[in-house]
């Protein structure tokens, strides 16, 4: 038996239904679940990897169309010589490939970028 | 050893070794999946290199340096476009592509659409670009193996027919990755050396090319096949043993500046630095014009370059054998990886025909006689080189264009046989699959036999002109469906049929016409030689205005598919991107792949690592 001043308890009801965090939500589980959010991590991907799309044949529309109206356009252009040779053959028959590899190797990149991005934003808890 | 000789023994070596290479995949081939795709194991390296000896076809090979050097600078647009097509391909479709896990390009437009009639007419496409493709080649076959031997013009295609039968009803597609892979190397190098060694004889020779018209460089006896109209750029006196203009003649021959007739089966002898006449179909212009952009004597030829350039730009995505190709990457990104590969093998490779086409203006002129410029490419180095060594060059030159016909061929075939099989012939998914292979097989001698059957009347448009009408076919639907369907989640199931029926009809309609009729002046004939600029557009609009009139009729999935297609591989762990029925999923595939092959067996050399 214990005599003394008995230390005040307070007994509260945990609640815990109310208390306990929902279960993590997590990104990937948005876009699997096709919900609104998931909707819009999907979205800026997309998003993303379309303008890189769109840029790229930009690219290209402006390199060869631009050769093709150079030629329309200028007519000094198809005289002109470059190392001796004449300069739309050297621009067209070897020079455009570089530019055209270049093009390709910055897709890749690009496109394997942003998808790292969107990757880690979908990891991220 | 003569030039006949060396020529059947590079042909027959290229035959058999492409049907051992068929023979030794055949081991391998257990399941209906290594039939269509390989079981989806190829490395990038093999791939690439399999993706690119199956694109260059007979067009790239013989048909541009024919082209080059009956018109001149416009041609150089072919080879860019065939380049600058995979890089569309690569920043548009590539990657999203591999990732629906489609076998064949109506298998994408099932899966994205959810709709079997866009299937069936995206089958119909299919067959009908792979026939057109393929027509071409067996034509290419019948001209190499007619220039080179002397054989009949139907003996060529027919080899290439049972080659590619046996090896392809063999060994389905995994013996052709290997093949294909070693037959682009082949074509490589069987363009490259004689390239290098004719500049370095031409170095060494000191020639140039002067700036007026073609001239024939050496003493050269020419046979005209058939009635044939010519023109004369100047007048001059030949020697002609024959008919002319009505008139049987024998011995030297005013020819007045204009156009004459010449009567079948008539020789021609050309001394050095008689002017070449040029038949009537080709252009007649001095070679100072043929350097100059826009000089290639067609009414309109600038709206002929920029439609040709996205005629080929965007026509690329959408033929059968490239994309059944890609199916062979293990994932999106390796696909994108691959691709970059094949950009930088093209880019390599068609440095070369632009170097045959040149010199074929000033050592084969005498082709514009005969419009038979096809064989430029041929004929080159034994003009250019007397004795044993040119006689060798032809032989490897040879041997390089029956790989091209052989690997395009198989190429085309395996894709147009398996849309057969699985739409036409249509097997029961749950029969057995002794069954299934049996109709690919029958679906495989059906693809090829076809367009043999269409291309032994003689059509004289040029090699690569035909290709590049399948190309203009493929643009002007495929494209669209591929673009719209990866990057529009509105497209609906009907806008893409009445797209794909409206810029199929119109295309093919354009094309037909240009095959058949002889319309090429005007405004008119550009345009229906040249479909695609106001094709592809109008394909996209259609698809878009009507997907935006049936909102209603959206895939229900639409969602879903697009995370399939978008979402990296690195996540396909945590999401669950696959379909319900679905046999193709990145998990599942390896495990299954696992599941239906013996371990203990060695892996094929195009799966394993070099």
């Amino acid at each position: 038996m214990t005599t003394g001043p008995v230390k005040r308890v307070r007994i509260t009801h945990p609640r815990t239904e109310a208390a306990r965090r929902a279960p993590a939500r997590t990104p990937s589980r948005e876009i699997d679940e096709q919900t609104e959010l998931g909707e819009i991590y999907m979205r800026s991907l997309i998003r993303s990897q379309r303008r890189l799309a769109l840029a790229v044949c930009g690219a290209i529309g402006v390199v060869l169309a631009g050769i093709a109206l150079a030629g329309a356009a200028f007519p000094r252009f198809g005289t002109s010589r470059l190392l001796g040779l004449p300069l739309p053959w050297v621009l067209l028959g070897v020079l455009v490939y570089p530019v055209l590899i270049a093009l390709a190797a910055y897709a890749v990149r690009q496109s394997e970028r942003n998808e790292r991005a969107f990757t880690d934003l979908v990891r991220r808890r | 050893m003569s030039g006949h000789a060396a020529a059947v023994v590079a042909v027959s070596a290229v035959a058999v070794a492409t049907t051992v290479a068929g023979t030794f995949g055949l081991r391998r081939a257990r399941t209906t999946s290594d039939f269509y795709v390989a079981a989806r194991a190829v490395t990038p390296r093999w791939n690439a290199a399999a993706i690119g000896g199956e694109y260059l076809s007979a067009a790239s090979y013989l048909g541009i340096a024919g082209l080059i050097l009956a018109y001149g600078f416009d041609v150089l647009w072919y080879p860019v476009g065939y380049t600058a097509g995979y890089l569309v391909l690569l920043a548009l479709v590539a990657a999203p592509l591999r990732r629906s896990g489609a076998y064949t390009l109506p298998d994408f437009a099932e899966i994205r659409l959810g709709s079997v009639v866009v299937r069936r007419a995206a089958s119909v496409l299919v067959v009908l670009i792979g026939w057109l493709y393929l027509v071409p080649q067996l034509q290419g076959a019948g001209l190499t193996l007619a220039t080179q031997t002397g054989a009949p013009h139907w003996a060529g295609g027919l080899i290439v027919c049972a080659v590619v039968i046996s090896a392809v009803a063999a060994g389905g597609m995994r013996s052709i990755t290997f093949a294909q892979a070693l037959q682009f190397w082949l074509k490589f190098l069987a363009m490259l050396i004689p390239a290098l060694v004719l500049l370095f004889v031409w170095q060494h020779r000191g020639d140039s090319l002067d700036r007026g018209y073609p001239t024939a460089s050496a003493r050269t006896v020419v046979t005209i096949a058939n009635d044939t109209s010519v023109r004369a750029p100047v007048t001059e006196t030949l020697t002609v043993r024959g008919h002319v203009d009505g008139r049987t003649v024998d011995g030297p021959v005013r020819l007045a500046a204009g156009t004459h007739s010449v009567g079948a089966h008539s020789t021609v002898v050309l001394r050095r630095g008689d002017v070449i006449p040029v038949v009537a179909d080709l252009p007649d212009q001095r070679t100072g014009s043929w350097l100059q952009p826009l000089g290639s004597g067609k009414d309109h030829p600038l709206y002929a370059s920029l439609s040709l350039i996205l005629a080929i730009c965007l026509g690329t995505m959408g033929l059968p054998h490239v994309l059944v190709r890609f199916y062979t990457n293990p994932d999106g990104r390796d696909t994108r990886r691959t691709t970059f590969v094949v950009i930088v093998l093209l880019s390599a490779f068609y440095l070369l025909p632009t170097v045959f086409g040149a010199f074929g203006r000033r050592y084969v002129p005498d082709l514009l006689l005969t419009g038979n410029t096809d064989a430029t490419v041929l004929l080159l180095p034994e003009r250019m080189i007397a004795g044993e060594a040119g006689v060798l060059l032809s032989a490897l030159v040879t041997a390089g264009a029956f790989a091209a016909f052989l690997s395009t061929a198989s190429g085309l075939t395996v894709s147009v046989a398996g849309v057969l099989s699985q739409d036409v012939l249509r097997p029961a998914r749950d029969r057995h699959r002794a069954q299934r292979i049996r109709s690919f097989r029958l679906g495989a001698i059906a693809a090829i036999g076809v367009p043999y059957l269409l291309s032994l009347p003689s059509q004289h448009l040029g090699l690569a002109a035909v290709v590049g009408l399948a190309f203009a076919v493929a643009a002007a639907t495929f494209c669209p469906l591929l673009v719209l369907g990866i990057w529009w989640r509105r497209l609906t199931d009907a806008g893409a049929l009445t797209g794909l029926v409206a810029g199929g009809a119109l295309a093919t309609a354009a094309v037909l016409t240009t095959m058949i009729a002889d319309v090429d002046t005007g405004w008119l004939g550009a345009l229906l030689q040249q479909p695609a600029a106001w094709a592809v557009p109008l394909t996209f609009a259609v698809m878009i205005a009507v997907s935006l009139a049936t909102r209603s009729r959206m895939h229900g999935d639409v969602g879903r598919i697009m995370v399939r297609l978008h979402a990296p591989e690195a996540l396909t762990a945590e999401l669950r991107v696959g379909l319900p029925g679905d046999r193709s999923s990145p998990v599942r595939d390896r495990s299954s792949r696992q599941g239906d092959r013996p371990t203990t067996q060695e892996p094929h050399p195009a799966t394993t690592d070099a």
